[in-house]
């Protein structure tokens, strides 16, 4: 079965058709023809088709289209806005956070996702004090990433990117929030 | 002995010049590419682990609007050359382990595909199969060689002997787990089939070699190879299972020529990875090693019993690394191997030294306790002062340094006693020596060519991550004496000329030096003031090759564990390695390749395990939330760093290769560091709770 929704995908409103089947992971790759959310493994089990949906990091392998009409996406495309990268870009390529690259639209836009959870206080397991605020100490910023796998195992760089991201005050940007 | 280019390109801390793209998302892989109104097409796999299919029932697919085709045994076309049995897919009834691919199923929707493809109704008949690998299995058979083409057997001296008579032996079995290469971009091609076009068939292919991949299906299906493109600017990791082409290639061209003009997607799901995209076999490894009193070896010898699949040979030289790594005047290394109804195993990164760096270091760290003698210094007492296997010298070699200098960064004269305790974790510290050849293969060209101001340069070559994007360009820039921003390096493309596939740590040796020869012979004819579109090619094998030295990387991996006393959780807060492996070309990719690597031993000794079902015949934790890697929480100080090596006889470049050394020795390092804070030595991959829980203080 067929049906028609709206998406605003990266600023821009499309209109499309969808099989009532269809993840947002496939509407964004196959139907809109944006690669930038990655298909790693179709079950919410590696975090690579991670997009902000809403202003929220979400999986878009566990969303199904027809259930997200009218929503707000950015995808890590989204988040270089007018050419410029977003600081988390521009923090993963000055650490060297990726190598092969599959996975870092995902881990961008969780990066992204993470320091606005941060910023509104959100804790995390890691979290030593519940009643204070958190901060993007390796152990938060390593938690809240671990939903993102890497193969490459670019861990030990990802972490420093988000932190000097979080540091410049790149929480703010591309999140509609 | 040749003369090294003078670096100045070379060395320096480049960014990735794909950086950007893969920041965005913008950098297409294969199943993204752009195309006109794709189909896409979805894998039928086996379902019984052995026998033959009496049946296809394709009436509920017939029944559905949108299916474009489905492809069987019954009416797929005869494949030209079918003597690669991975590869010959859907050529007869018969069926060689569950998973195995039976059937493709084209739709014009992904979900209608997929939808179709669980319509199919296959009836097998079944016959027993045999899929357990043991020790004794009664089938294990002595390969004519092994991977890369090693003798299968070596033998000197008298490890007998020396085991009865030496003052200090140890004599225990080892094992290492199945592992899945699980590269985050799964297999994936997007194939066009158009019969008038001068170059029918084109396949955007994640693949670590498009001139191999091309080669391989121009065999299979009787084409020449200029009536193929294959096109892969970016690969999404492959870690060896890229390497080679796997039958989602050839099922995706055969979907393509069922629909001529019509774009093909096919993608293996992260399930379908575990039974058609290669794996590292189970090893169980038998070590013998005896010393003398001081700690010099007397005898080392390695049995190693491993699977291959019943339909193709692969048999990893797991007992290789054993041959050479340390002075012994008696050595053995034998490879056993069972032939089983399982999925066909391939390269995962390191084949051969990643298990077989597993075993001995482990031993030698038994050895070490035996003797009471520090285990870095037994090892540095073992140093030979030429290969021991084949008698050459080493073209350089400097385990010793990567051994001390990694001491001196990890505290290692002042860690903590065995046994020692902070609080509610068990503290151990362990290392372990890597190793890794220093390869380099025939058939690569390079172009370089005079366009608008600046050098192009075309390689057929892969970037897994590797660099090769950003570390080409740096070594055609000293080649050719410009600055690297006058270079353009141009891969991934079967118009390119030929290059060798990305594997054994070659790339850059292999393609680099065919950049070299080919920017040597460009200034040998047009000077430094060409014309726009002078060009000119070289090949790697016009370039200078030693054959008198023995070459390969060193390393030295220092790692710490903390396991907790009551639950037997095991952390590994520091893991330190120290390498010599040539010239290093780019800091910056370099610390990511070895990094990489060594982050993937820890997985591979704390989380990795294909748990197989020998009753049903297939992985069981077949997904990316039952097979586990590490994931960031489970990192922390990982360092790579490297001493400077001067190697006149490796190439021109002085590098050796840095792709998969980080992974080899690690999971030593982090038993032999499990033993220290425990007493309890863990001989089988992976090091879990339940293996250490039971006999904690």
């Amino acid at each position: 079965m067929d049906a028609e929704i709206s998406l605003t995908v990266d600023g821009v409103p499309r209109r499309l058709t969808v099989d009532t089947r269809t993840t947002l992971l496939d509407a964004l790759r196959e139907r809109l023809g944006n690669p930038s959310p990655k298909k790693g493994c179709d079950h919410g089990q590696c975090g690579a088709c991670t997009v902000l949906l809403d202003g929220d990091r979400a999986l878009s392998c566990l969303a199904l289209a027809v259930a997200h009409d009218g929503a707000e996406i950015t995808t890590a495309d989204g988040l270089a806005a007018g050419g410029e990268l977003h600081p988390v870009q521009q923090a993963f390529i000055d650490r060297d956070a990726f190598q092969c690259g599959y996975c870092t639209p995902g881990q961008i836009c969780s990066a992204v996702g993470l320091l606005d959870e941060v910023r509104r206080g959100w804790p995390s397991s890691a979290t030593p004090d519940l009643g204070a605020a958190p901060d993007l100490s390796h152990a938060e910023v390593a938690e809240r990433m671990s939903g993102n796998l890497c193969r490459c195992a670019a861990y030990v760089n990802i972490v420093p990117a988000v932190q000097q991201a979080g540091g410049a005050g790149g929480s703010g940007r591309g999140t509609g929030r | 002995m040749p003369e090294l280019l003078d670096p100045r390109a070379i060395g320096t801390d480049l960014a990735r010049r794909d950086g950007a793209a893969k920041v965005c998302g913008t950098a297409t892989y294969a199943f993204e590419t752009p195309v006109e109104r794709p189909a896409f097409a979805h894998i039928v796999q086996a379902t019984v682990p052995l026998g033959r299919i009496t049946a296809v029932d394709t009436s509920a697919v017939d029944a559905l609007d949108g299916v474009l085709a489905v492809l069987t045994a019954g009416n797929a076309e005869r494949l030209a050359w079918t003597d690669d049995r991975e590869l010959a897919v859907l050529q007869d009834d018969e069926v060689a382990f569950r998973g195995q691919p039976v059937g493709v199923v084209i739709a014009e929707t992904s979900e209608l595909a997929r939808q179709a493809a669980d319509l199919l109704r296959f009836t097998y008949d079944e016959r027993e199969h045999d899929s357990e690998l043991t020790v004794d299995h009664p089938g294990l058979y002595k390969p004519d060689k092994v991977n890369a083409g090693f003798p299968t057997d070596t033998a000197e001296g008298d490890v007998a002997g020396a085991m009865a008579t030496a003052h200090a032996t140890v004599e225990q079995t080892y094992a290492t787990a199945m592992y899945h290469n699980n590269p985050l971009e799964p297999h994936a091609t997007t194939a066009l089939w158009d019969a008038e076009a001068e170059v029918p068939l084109t396949l955007w292919d994640s693949t670590q070699g498009v001139h191999p991949a091309r080669s391989t299906v121009a065999k299979i299906f009787g084409l020449e190879r200029e009536r193929i493109r294959v096109v892969c600017p970016y690969v999404g990791g492959g870690f060896g299972s890229k390497g080679t082409p796997h039958a989602n290639l050839v099922l995706a061209a055969m979907a393509a020529r069922a629909l001529p003009g019509r774009p093909v997607r096919l993608a293996l799901t992260r399930q379908q990875m575990f039974f058609l995209a290669g794996y590292r076999t189970p090893t169980i490894q038998r070590m013998q090693v005896a010393a003398d009193r001081t700690g010099r070896l007397q005898a080392i010898a390695i049995d190693v019993v491993e699977q291959t699949s019943r339909i193709k040979e692969f048999a990893e030289q797991t007992g290789v690394p054993t041959r050479m790594m340390y002075a012994s005047p008696s050595r053995r290394t034998t490879h056993r191997v069972a032939a089983l109804d399982v999925p066909v195993p391939s390269w995962m990164r390191a084949p051969g030294e990643c298990p077989g760096m597993f075993g001995p270091e482990v031993a030698l760290d038994e050895l070490a306790e035996a003797l009471e003698m520090d285990p870095v210094e037994l090892r540095i007492r073992n140093e030979p002062e030429k290969d021991p296997e084949s008698g050459k010298p080493w073209s350089s070699r400097n385990l010793v340094a990567c051994l001390r200098e990694g001491a001196e960064r990890f505290g290692w004269a002042d860690r903590p006693p065995a046994g020692h305790r902070d609080g509610d974790w068990l503290v151990g510290t362990g290392v372990a020596s890597s190793v890794y050849p220093t390869y380099r293969q025939a058939s690569s060209t390079a172009t370089v060519r005079f366009e608008a101001g600046r050098y192009a340069v075309e390689i057929g070559a892969a970037d897994l991550g590797t660099g090769a994007w950003t570390v080409l360009p740096q070594i055609a820039a000293d080649a050719l004496d410009v600055p690297v921003d006058d270079v353009e390096v141009r891969i991934g493309d079967t118009r390119y000329p030929r290059a060798s596939v990305a594997g054994g740590s070659s790339g850059t040796n292999t393609w680099g030096s065919a950049i070299v020869v080919a920017a040597g012979a460009f200034r040998d004819k047009f000077g430094g003031d060409p014309a726009d579109g002078d060009e000119v090619s070289g090949d790697v094998d016009q370039a200078e090759r030693d054959s008198d030295h023995a070459a390969y990387a060193f390393g030295a991996q220092f790692t710490e564990v903390r396991v907790h006393a009551d639950t037997g959780e095991l952390r590994v807060p520091r893991l330190y390695g120290v390498f010599a492996a040539g010239r290093i070309v780019n800091p910056r990719t370099a610390r990511s390749q070895l990094i990489g690597g060594m982050t993937m031993g820890l997985s591979m000794a704390l989380h990795e395990n294909s748990v197989w079902d020998p009753r049903v015949g297939q992985v069981v934790n077949h997904d990316l939330a039952e097979y586990h890697i590490s994931v960031n929480a489970d990192v922390a100080d990982v360092q790579a760093h490297w001493i400077d090596e001067h190697d006149p006889w490796v190439n021109v470049m002085g590098s050796k290769g840095i792709g998969e050394i980080g992974i080899t020795g690690t999971a030593a390092a982090v038993v032999n560091a499990v033993h220290r804070a425990t007493g309890i030595r863990v001989r089988d991959l992976p090091v879990t709770l339940d293996k250490v829980l039971a006999g904690l203080p």
